[in-house]
């Protein structure tokens, strides 16, 4: 068996495999390295020699964007906003998906059609009616107006992951809670939550990430910078200093290590839920 | 709406069980005293149950998903400039506009194209990688990280990146004269001919991660006892990925694609970040949303605009059923028209 695994052609495909994922990681990382090294650099380097490495290395435009109140008080809008979204995803998520996989209705099916086909509605169909509806709601420049359009649009994906999870949860389970005189809504708080744990940690980190990146609903919704998200703040930094390309570039680095490291830590676990919704 | 939506149970014996629950699970329950009054009980029970768990988040998702679809519905059947309620109703003459617009043929035009080739460039490109980066290799999770960085950076931060880099005195054509390869250096965002390919590229770049990942997990599920198994049969190393690892990848291919293909449908932050509507007009690289976009908001015919967006979700509607009734089936269990069953 071993001797036959080895007269595979992964004998000779090993080094090669490792040149062609080193390639793919390169082709990958260094756009993003691209970005994160300009900030090192002053704007004469960048205009003389835009492909070049910093030399000298100058901190001077991270510092003063970490300096900078516009910075944090844009992180801070972002963190409240994906937070807030991230939760309330989960958790309405987690309510109707739980009825959706273990009751038994006449209108279940058009239930779970019309969360499906919310798939089919991008944000950016309804944009516009979208920001009637906020405005009438008196949430035009409001985190709420961001924030509470973003659980409705994230509530599709998170159904349809769920399902499958919740589904799979043992019956024995629930008719050993129901014996022990647990309610069907103890069983939910009690076991359900738990249990589904693995597809919850997936669908709160796109949730987060979705969140983090969204940048249609903020640019209608959100007018004044002091309620910017980093997507805008981005935005509004590199138009009101595009001569200054190396501040953009630190800018925009900084903008986008938060969600690199939230994803870093939870790869694993997103990679996980996406299997478990193709299988199921 | 949620009464109405969650307060209808099935037939009496069934309101008690759960989906898939058959007979013998109900009858295993500790007995039942007088049956009627407990099933009435039970199903009040249910309905408040099922009412108080889906209540929050059918009405947010109407409130705000359907509603303002309808709502777009709705405004496409007037003329109307954003000022005030819609009062000019002009009918179907907003769809007859949009048949005969050959701005937007154009844009369907580059839209086809996105998700045409989208599909060709990132999908054999993906499964090549997968299986490659399937073998036993040192750091794995390492590269299973590097390889998912561009989907996790956003849109805004990869339109920014790459417009400073791809602008005619950006770093790639610098890297290009320092190559020696000056005569490929071109205006890689601006140049009709190309701006669309220059598109496609960022489009693979950003998202063929993310196929990677599926694909991987794809072969992950797949028991490696059915490749060991042709091996001892004789079977060569193509043999097996042709005849045993890519049907079996097939689910995930084909989930992947669906993502893909509503995905290109309805492109919109790169090419808005990187272009603006007006530029991607003249580079060639408009897509659809960016029109309508484009149309309502900047150029004020809100009910143009809308009716565009209708179109947009028809076709969205449409691609996705057929793709549905006819690829992913057995995969789904019938997400969208069948329901959770």
């Amino acid at each position: 068996m071993r001797a036959r695994t080895a007269d595979r052609p992964q004998k000779w495909g090993n080094p090669f495999t490792y040149f062609v994922a080193l390639l793919f990681i390169g082709i990958c990382v260094a756009p993003v390295l691209y970005i994160v090294l300009g900030g090192f650099r002053t704007n004469a380097q960048i205009s003389t020699s835009p492909a070049g490495l910093p030399g000298p290395w100058v901190v001077s435009n991270y510092l003063n964007v970490l300096k900078s109140v516009t910075f944090w008080g844009e992180f801070a809008n972002s963190l409240v906003v994906a937070l807030a979204s991230t939760v309330g995803t989960v958790l309405l998520g987690l309510m109707v998906s739980f009825v959706l996989a273990r009751y038994d209705f006449r209108l279940k099916g058009a239930m779970y059609s019309l969360f499906a086909a919310g798939l089919m509605f991008p944000l950016v169909i309804a944009i516009t009616p979208l920001y009637i509806v906020v405005k009438d709601l008196g949430l035009v420049d409001n985190l709420l107006g961001v924030i509470v359009p973003q659980i409705a649009f994230g509530l599709p994906m998170t159904v349809i992951i769920l399902v499958p999870f919740l589904r799979a949860i043992p019956r024995e389970i629930e008719e050993a809670a129901a014996i022990d005189g647990t309610g069907r809504l103890g069983f939910f708080f009690r076991m359900v939550v738990p249990l589904s744990r693995p597809g919850v940690v997936t669908v709160g980190i796109l949730a987060f990430i979705n969140s983090w990146n969204n940048y249609v609903l903020p640019l209608y919704v959100l007018n004044s910078q002091a309620n910017f998200t980093l997507p805008l703040g981005v935005q509004a930094f590199s138009s009101q200093y595009s001569v200054d390309t190396a501040k953009v570039l630190a800018f925009t680095s900084l903008a986008m290590l938060p969600a690199m490291a939230f994803f870093a830590a939870f790869e694993r676990k997103i990679v996980g839920g996406l299997t478990g919704a193709v299988k199921g | 709406m949620s009464n109405t939506l969650g307060a209808e149970p099935a037939d009496g014996h069934q309101s008690q069980g759960t989906p898939g629950a058959g007979n013998a699970a109900a009858a295993a329950r500790p007995a039942p005293p007088p049956a009627a009054t407990r099933r009435r009980r039970g199903r009040a029970k249910l309905r408040f149950e099922i009412a108080v768990l889906s209540g929050p988040a059918i009405l947010v998702f109407l409130a705000f998903v359907i509603f303002p679809v309808a709502l777009a519905a709705f405004y496409g059947f007037y003329r109307w400039h954003g000022y005030g309620p819609p009062t000019d109703w002009v009918g179907l003459n907003n769809y007859k506009l949009i048949l005969t617009d050959p701005a937007f043929q154009q844009v369907l035009w580059h839209t086809g194209v996105i998700l045409v080739l989208s599909l060709a460039v990132q999908g054999p490109l993906a499964i090549g990688l997968a299986l490659l980066l399937n073998q036993r290799i040192r750091g794995r999770s390492a590269i299973r990280v590097l390889i998912f960085v561009p989907y996790v950076v956003s849109e805004v931060i990869v339109g920014t990146g790459w417009s400073l880099m791809l602008q005619s005195s950006g770093a790639l054509n610098d890297l290009l004269r320092h190559l020696g390869l000056g005569f490929l250096q071109a205006d890689w965002l601006s140049d009709p001919k190309l701006a669309i390919w220059t598109l496609l590229g960022i489009i693979s770049w950003k998202y063929i991660g993310f196929a990677v990942i599926l694909m991987l997990a794809g072969l992950q599920s797949i028991p490696e006892e059915l490749s060991e198994a042709a091996q001892i049969d004789g079977a060569s190393y193509w043999q097996i990925q042709r005849r045993i690892t890519l049907p079996l990848l097939g689910p995930t291919i084909r989930i992947w694609a669906f993502l893909s293909i509503i995905g290109s449908l309805q492109l919109f932050d790169l090419v808005y970040i990187i272009w603006g509507p007006y530029v991607a007009g003249t580079a060639g690289t408009s897509t659809m949303a960016i029109y309508m976009v484009g149309q309502g908001r900047n150029a004020g015919n809100y009910g143009y605009g809308s009716a565009i967006a209708v179109v947009m979700f028809l076709i969205s509607l449409v691609v996705a059923l057929l793709y549905q009734r006819f690829l992913l089936r057995r995969d789904l269990q019938g997400a969208i028209t069948e329901g959770a069953s």
